[in-house]
């Protein structure tokens, strides 16, 4: 038995807002993505409500282009921890006219993925979406608050946000209301990998240098496969690379490693000098990519 | 996570004309926490506008509605670290809203540096930024003198302002100990990560040394055990049959297994029989741990009620006085009725009497029927059940509490219990 505990002041706080959201809300969800950051809000929660399972689902939104790795960790992730995981298809979005495939060079199923979101919002009636955002990773998510109240179409209003003051939340909403929760806002990308490795958390095998065929495009490094558009002249080389941030194929670039333990990669993180986000691509399209985004319900 | 690693937070205060974005700009960029594509992006932006320097302000100018104007508009934070410690910055603007975003900034914060620029000397705005600190009771202000490059690091200008500053510390609840000045140019990067040559008459630390030698322990509070139950475990499963963990974060001072407690608002007392952090059982726990307590007696306990010992048990009641600052465009008026959210527990509650409004300036206080955005004043009120409490000054988290008004549920005030 351990004699005194002297919290990490940053996981202690991650754990009262996951306990907040499960007591202020009908019905929670946690949205999962298979990257680090949603992989560590799971260990989080499972620390918040152990020994009872985590008392809310899994939400995955499937864009159809996520990497193989990605949705077989995720699967074994949620049998080993008896979760409950609901996956929606942003290819059934498309299938029902809802929304439109992006064509041409940077075509991306990333931003389709809002549709998906609100539907199975709807669908399930969810009144708090956890989220594993953090304010370190954009400018526009700076602002973002733990709490973030969200209307009846998803938007965000960055001027009318609800001030958070020490550490009580307000989630008091209206029907139709959702909240966008965030427990991790106030980690930065080190201390989320600091901690992965602290804690022993598996992850997909992607985050570690890999052989893979990829792409050279606009100073960045492409996934070389069906789903993302390539040019007849852009030429494919099979390179040590690995994924610092994990999300769809089309938006997710690699950049070159040899990082193959946790180890490698906690210390890359901190020698880096490339923000996580200069690997995404559709940050790139324009510098208030983000805050345009959020605005129309990403999270 | 950085075990390590000692995390401290900090408040800024100051206008953007004092030079705060670029402080925080200065501060990021010589700890090399922006990285290239943001020094990149930062040179493109400074490039575009005809800067013929960096202009460190767009490393944390977030909204574009606020880099249209040039200023920043809300609370923004900011993270970075060196070997020692790891930083968050709550930077708070300075225009018209600057009550409600520095007291919301300051709320989380340990420390605050105050802005002051050289030129200008202390202003209304300091003794604002100033009063703020003193409200909220911040462990420790750094005043950091900037621009001294625009009054030839002149030593005669730091010890006026200095002296000035001094005589408002004079009229708080400060000892001296807890201020700090330290002449800067963020500009030029005199004094925030290198020593300044061109001041050699300032023998103190840098700003970075300075954050860097501040202890967690040293700015935490030291009060008694405040333990309010957020939300009651119960796994129902075979191998935690019986299993009824009380969860929540600890407040103010350790709780032990065999501690004798007392249950609010019930008065039933118990003995803490477990605490546990995830899967580890443990014999205590510090402020800031968030674990499960169970008890040695079954016991009718759920969230919003309070486990504290038994040797210190809080106020019980259903009126109080607290200071307020308002933090919305709707007004606080007498006979108004909202809930109040005092840590995870809320009730509602009817405003009494608006005593006063209350000077930022320390000159005072004035008669008012009503607190708009930005106003502090003492305000009583009526409870629909009572909280369990202490003052703010005995104990932050238990002293402090939110109003959530019930058309659109804004929170629109803060309360610092009297």
């Amino acid at each position: 038995m351990n004699n005194l505990l002297i919290p990490n002041p940053k996981e202690a706080e991650s754990i009262h807002i996951i306990r907040e959201v499960a007591a202020q809300f009908e019905r929670p969800v946690l949205l999962f993505s298979g990257g680090k950051d949603s992989i560590t809000l799971v260990r989080l929660a499972q620390k918040a409500f152990y020994p009872a399972r985590i008392p809310f689902p899994l939400l995955h939104v499937d864009t159809g282009h996520n990497f193989p790795e990605t949705i077989e960790f995720r699967d074994r992730l949620v049998e080993e921890l008896g979760l409950e995981l609901i996956v929606r298809n942003v290819q059934d979005s498309i299938d029902q006219g809802k929304v439109r495939e992006e064509r041409g060079r940077y075509s991306s199923r990333n931003s389709l993925q809002t549709t998906t979101l609100l539907d199975a919002i709807e669908e399930f009636k969810f009144d708090a979406c956890i989220g594993g955002a953090r304010r370190d990773e954009e400018k526009a998510r700076a602002k973002e608050r733990v709490f973030s109240v969200r209307d009846d179409f998803g938007q965000w209003d960055e001027k009318n946000q609800r001030p958070e003051l020490f550490d009580m939340l307000n989630g008091k909403i209206h029907n139709g209301q959702n909240v966008r929760c965030f427990p991790i806002s106030n980690w930065t990308e080190l201390d989320v990998w600091e901690y992965i490795k602290t804690e022993n958390i598996e992850i997909p095998s992607i985050y570690f240098a890999h052989e893979r065929e990829v792409f050279l495009r606009d100073g960045m490094i492409w996934t070389a496969n069906e789903h993302v558009f390539r040019e007849a002249h852009e030429e494919v080389l099979v390179k040590m690379v690995r994924f610092r941030t994990v999300g769809d194929m089309t938006c997710t670039a690699a950049v070159f490693s040899e990082a193959v333990s946790l180890d490698d990669v906690v210390g890359e993180i901190r020698d880096s000098s490339i923000s996580e986000r200069g690997a995404r691509i559709d940050d790139k399209r324009s510098e208030a990519a983000m805050e345009k985004r959020k605005k129309v319900g990403y999270f | 996570m950085s075990e390590n690693r000692k995390l401290i937070k900090i408040a800024t205060a100051g206008s953007v004309d004092d030079g705060k974005s670029t402080l925080i700009g200065r501060l990021l960029y010589d700890t090399k926490s922006l990285t290239t594509d943001k020094i990149e992006a930062i040179e493109r932006s400074s490039k575009q506008r005809g800067y013929d320097y960096l202009d460190f302000s767009l490393a944390t100018d977030g909204l574009v509605a606020e880099r249209e104007q040039g200023i920043t508009i809300d609370v923004a934070h900011i993270y970075f670290n060196t070997d020692k410690t790891n930083f968050i910055v709550a930077d708070t603007p300075g225009h018209v809203e600057y009550t409600r975003n520095m007291v919301t900034g300051a709320s989380t914060s340990q420390v605050a540096i105050i802005l002051i620029d050289a030129r200008k000397g202390v202003i209304e705005q300091t003794y604002r930024h100033f009063f703020i600190s003193n409200l909220l009771r911040i462990s420790h202000v750094v005043v950091a003198i900037n621009k001294m490059d625009l009054v030839n690091y002149d030593e005669e200008v730091y010890l006026k302002i200095k002296a000035d500053f001094d005589a408002l510390v004079a009229k708080s609840d400060f000892t001296e100990d807890q201020i700090t000045f330290i002449p800067v140019s963020a500009l030029k990067g005199e004094n925030i990560a290198r020593q300044s040559e061109e001041m050699p008459w300032y023998v103190g630390n840098t700003l970075l040394d300075h954050l860097e030698v501040l202890e967690p322990a040293d700015l935490q509070e030291h009060s008694v055990a405040r333990f309010p139950v957020q939300y009651v475990i119960r796994p129902k499963t075979e191998a935690w049959h019986d299993f009824r963990g009380f969860s929540g974060m600890l407040y103010g001072g350790n709780l032990k297994v065999g501690d004798e407690v007392t249950l609010l608002p019930s008065m039933n007392t118990s003995t803490i029989k477990s605490i546990h952090y995830f899967d580890q059982e443990i014999q205590e726990a510090a402020p800031g741990s968030s674990i499960a307590i169970t008890l040695d007696t079954e016991v009718d306990l759920s969230r919003g009620d309070m486990l504290v010992k038994s040797s210190s048990v809080p106020r019980s009641e259903k009126q109080l006085t607290a200071t307020i600052c308002q933090v919305n465009s709707k007004p606080l008026r007498v006979g108004g009725k909202y809930i109040l959210q005092h840590g995870v527990n809320r009730v509602l509650a009817k405003v009494d009497q608006i005593e006063s409004r209350i000077h930022t300036d320390f000159t005072g206080t004035e008669t008012a029927d009503q607190l708009k955005l930005n106003d502090i004043g003492r305000v009583h009120f009526r409870l629909s059940k009572p909280i369990h409490f202490d003052t703010y000054k005995e104990n932050k988290a238990n002293g402090s509490f939110i109003l959530i008004e019930e058309g659109e549920y804004d929170t629109v005030s803060v309360g610092f219990i009297e």
